[in-house]
């Protein structure tokens, strides 16, 4: 093992902002060579910037990056990054879904031209599968679209622990296990072991805390932006972990929540083959869809925006329904249109007659609903461009509100929108759930979903948890993302699927 | 001052093609010393009013988004003109049967189109391209034995005159007005520049995206239809080579009139600055002297210099 007086990375005072949200503020992170370093964290902590900026991927705005003991950030990219060994095994997978796995690893190495370049890399990929996944029984002249998602994420680990010309020296598995079975699993687990006896440092992230804990040697805990702990992993429990992710509070929401009068049944969740709780949501309702984000929160709000105009036969859907995305780029706003014609577009069947909309009415409801949501903007006739990002939100959950739908979809719409705009908007949505209106809300922010009911934690598709608001405490609430346990509090027997096999 | 000029120009895309046709207006004028200077005026309109017509179905296939376009329009203008003029039978009588047949051609190819782009998933430009060659030659089948010259009353009415102006002209400008007020103030126009300017969003809000493109797509094959029908009686009967330069007149009135190639925006006043703008263009060539093959060469260049001039370096495509 490397001496680790010299780590082989060493991150110091690392900045990244987008815009005005702060992702990294100030993060210190060494790896010596050798050994196994895990980052852990939720939604939004800055683990994934962090590891584009040590991927090179991403330029910090601030901090120092020391490789191999030189410092580096100057000019610092992702050729530099390869060019020293610096491999990544990202969840999103980065293989061409057209080439076969040999091409597939020539792709990364550049080097290997020439005549016989196929032999060399069938030779290189298939010693490096066999080596990761004895037994794994993947032909490496298929294409990588035929391949399975689990044997599609074989090769692109096993490729990057492929050397031509350069040593690997640092891998960063950001999920390398996510969408392997329980035993391939294992076998990558046993792999990283030899991979640092040969001195190659590892970046591991994972949601699977016992994975952590069980192989990687130290742990970073990441949260907001910062490093809130870290040390030793054989220092850490699963506890210890869960309570450093997030801070345990008191669910108490600011908007005065406190009793909630429960109408007719809006949306019900008929075919909830594999989910052990099926999702309903009652007019008058704020219902929640925490977890992770990716988990399959917004395939539900999909699939109930579907089912209200008749396309999908699991979910029963009664009244109309709105959707606000959080992504207004391209799923919210109409950049030509001004402020009015953005507040009024799902309401125009009312505003017409014959089929012909009535310039006075829509006026009317446009300066209604910019009054009432505070939009600031000189006037409803101002292009939807001229206004702030949490404005722009402002008009599309004002256009929600506006189309009288019974039920409105929110898909994360207040990603990105600043503390006091948050605020206003929240007191709105508890308002309008007062007068009867439902609300399905998926947030990848924990803080958000005080302002909810009941909460339907997600887990890779499945609800693992349904958390009623006067039980939300971040800690079940994390305990539940991560399928780490399901409360007794449910009256569910029985431990949700935990075994990763797919 | 300025800005508040320039303001006032963007939100008016159709100011440039009449500004150049008036540019080009008054250079024939100069040239030929004001002698018939208005009656080039009267013609341009009444040829105008040909590439007016294709360009409204141009105009609200394009406004509908990126990738929709109509490139069947020279097809089913040509069919529907050969086939209206055939039951017509060149007499009075007969102008209902040929109106209607004519129109139903339009009616189906829009319906043929809409099933190519959205029940077989094929791009508008290449489902309408294969579509149009599939017009052209039914066209060209139906032509072996029919030859029929318009009935008289048509011929007529395309040529008639109400205080100089050409008739069809006042006729189709009354349809850009409707045109222009049912984008800006019915459910469909609205849905139409929604769905243009950003799908997603559209489906998301609620709107019938896909009813909307499909009757775009009929629009279009109709108003080409009427085109063809209006074309031939004009023309004194249908010709196989009578669509072909209509397939870039379509695109060019509408990009020089000010609408959006990016979708989402429609500018229906500029089709005419632009239909104008493009015969006036010809006709100057020919004061001139010009050959007929420099005057593609120019007329290209006109469009390449308008749509560069109306437009600032960060026009968005």
């Amino acid at each position: 093992m490397a001496a680790d007086n010299a780590p082989f990375v060493r991150l110091a005072g690392i900045r990244k902002n987008f815009g005005a949200v702060q992702a990294l503020a100030g993060v210190d992170l060494s790896i010596p060579a050798g050994r196994m370093v895990s980052v852990v964290g939720h939604n939004g902590a800055g683990k994934s910037t962090l590891m584009q900026v040590l991927a090179g991927t991403l330029a910090a705005d601030a901090g120092e990056i020391g490789i191999g003991g030189v410092e580096r950030q100057a000019g610092y990219d992702v050729h530099v990054a390869q060019a020293l060994g610096i491999r990544c095994v990202f969840q999103e997978l980065s293989l061409c879904p057209n080439l076969s796995v040999v091409e597939n690893t020539r792709v990364v190495h550049p080097g290997l031209g020439g005549f016989g370049w196929r032999r060399r890399c069938r030779a290189l990929i298939v010693e490096a599968l066999d080596a990761i996944f004895p037994g794994h029984n993947i032909d490496p002249d298929r294409t990588a679209g035929e391949l399975a998602i689990g044997q599609r994420q074989m090769v692109e680990t096993a490729r990057a622990f492929t050397e031509a010309g350069t040593k690997v020296r640092l891998v960063i598995l950001d999920e390398p296990t996510a969408s392997l079975d329980a035993d391939a699993a294992s076998h990558l687990l046993r792999f990283t072991e030899a991979a640092r006896a040969k001195g190659i440092a590892l970046v591991f992230i994972s949601h699977r805390l016992p994975e952590i804990l069980g192989h990687a040697d130290e742990v970073v805990v990441m949260r907001d932006g910062e490093v809130a702990g870290g040390g030793a992993a054989r220092d850490f429990t699963e506890e210890r972990l869960v309570e450093l992710m997030g801070v345990v509070r008191e669910a108490a929401s600011e908007g005065g929540r406190t009793e909630t009068s429960v109408g007719a049944l809006r949306v019900e969740e008929t075919g909830a083959a594999g989910r052990r709780l099926p999702l309903r949501l009652h007019a008058g309702e704020i219902v929640g869809l925490g977890g992770l984000a990716g988990h399959g929160q917004r395939a539900v709000l999909q699939a109930v925006f579907a089912a209200a105009h008749g396309r999908d036969g699991h979910w029963r859907v009664r009244g109309s329904v709105a959707y606000v995305s959080g992504d207004r780029q391209s799923e919210g706003v109409f950049p030509l249109w001004s402020v009015g014609l953005n507040t009024t577009v799902s309401r125009l069947r009312a505003l017409a007659h014959a089929g012909i909309i009535s310039l006075r009415s829509e006026r009317t409801l446009a300066e209604e609903w910019r009054r009432r949501l505070e939009i600031r903007t000189p006037g409803i006739d101002r292009p939807i461009t001229s206004l702030s990002g949490g404005n722009q939100q402002k008009v599309l959950l004002a256009r929600a509100l506006a189309s009288a739908a019974d039920t409105i979809l929110f898909d994360d719409p207040l990603r990105g929108v600043d503390v006091g705009t948050k605020r206003e908007l929240y007191r709105h949505v508890a308002e309008a759930a007062r007068a009867g209106k439902a609300f399905l809300w998926h947030t990848t922010e924990n803080i958000e979903l005080e302002n909810c009911d009941r909460i339907y934690v997600f887990h890779r598709g499945t609800i693992t948890d349904e958390i009623p608001r006067a039980e939300l405490s971040e800690e079940r609430l994390i305990r539940a993302s991560f399928a780490a346990g399901m409360s007794d509090a449910t009256g569910m027997s029985g431990a949700p699927d935990m075994s990763g096999a797919r | 001052m300025k800005q508040r000029l320039a303001v006032a120009l963007e939100a008016r895309p159709w100011i440039w093609s009449f500004a150049a046709a008036l540019l080009v207006w008054i250079a024939i004028a100069a040239s030929v010393a004001g002698h018939g200077a208005m009656a080039t005026i009267a013609v341009a309109l009444q040829f105008g009013t040909f590439y007016a017509v294709v360009g409204i179905a141009q105009m609200l296939v394009i406004a509908a988004g990126p990738g929709n376009i109509d490139l069947s329009i020279p097809g089913v203008m040509t069919v529907a003109g050969y086939l209206a003029m055939g039951m017509t039978g060149e007499v009075n009588s007969g102008l209902v049967l040929g109106l209607l047949v004519g129109l139903g051609v339009g009616l189906a190819a829009g319906v043929f189109n809409i099933v190519l782009i959205d029940a077989l998933r094929i791009p508008p430009m290449i489902g309408t391209l294969a579509s149009g060659f599939v017009f052209q030659s039914m066209a060209i089948a139906y032509s072996r034995h029919s030859h029929a010259r318009p009935a008289p009353l048509l011929a007529d009415f395309v040529s008639a005159r109400l205080l100089g102006i050409p008739l069809i002209a006042l006729v189709f400008m009354a349809l850009t007005v409707l045109t222009a007020f049912l984008l800006r103030r019915s459910i469909f126009g609205r849905s139409v520049l929604a769905i243009g300017q950003n799908r997603e969003a559209a489906r998301l809000a609620g709107l019938a995206v896909r009813p909307s493109l499909a009757l775009v797509y009929l629009a279009s094959g109709i108003l080409a239809a009427l085109a063809g029908i209006l074309l031939s009686a004009y023309s004194g009967g249908a010709a196989l080579n009578m669509g072909g330069e209509y397939l870039l007149m379509s695109i060019a009135v509408v990009v020089l009139g000010g609408t959006s190639i990016a979708g989402g925006q429609a500018s229906p006043a500029g089709l005419w600055g632009a239909a104008i703008l493009l015969d006036l263009v010809v006709t100057m060539l020919n004061v001139l002297g010009v050959g007929a093959g420099l005057r593609f060469v120019v007329t290209g260049i006109i469009i390449i210099g308008v749509l560069a001039l109306a437009r600032g370096p960060e026009a968005r495509y």
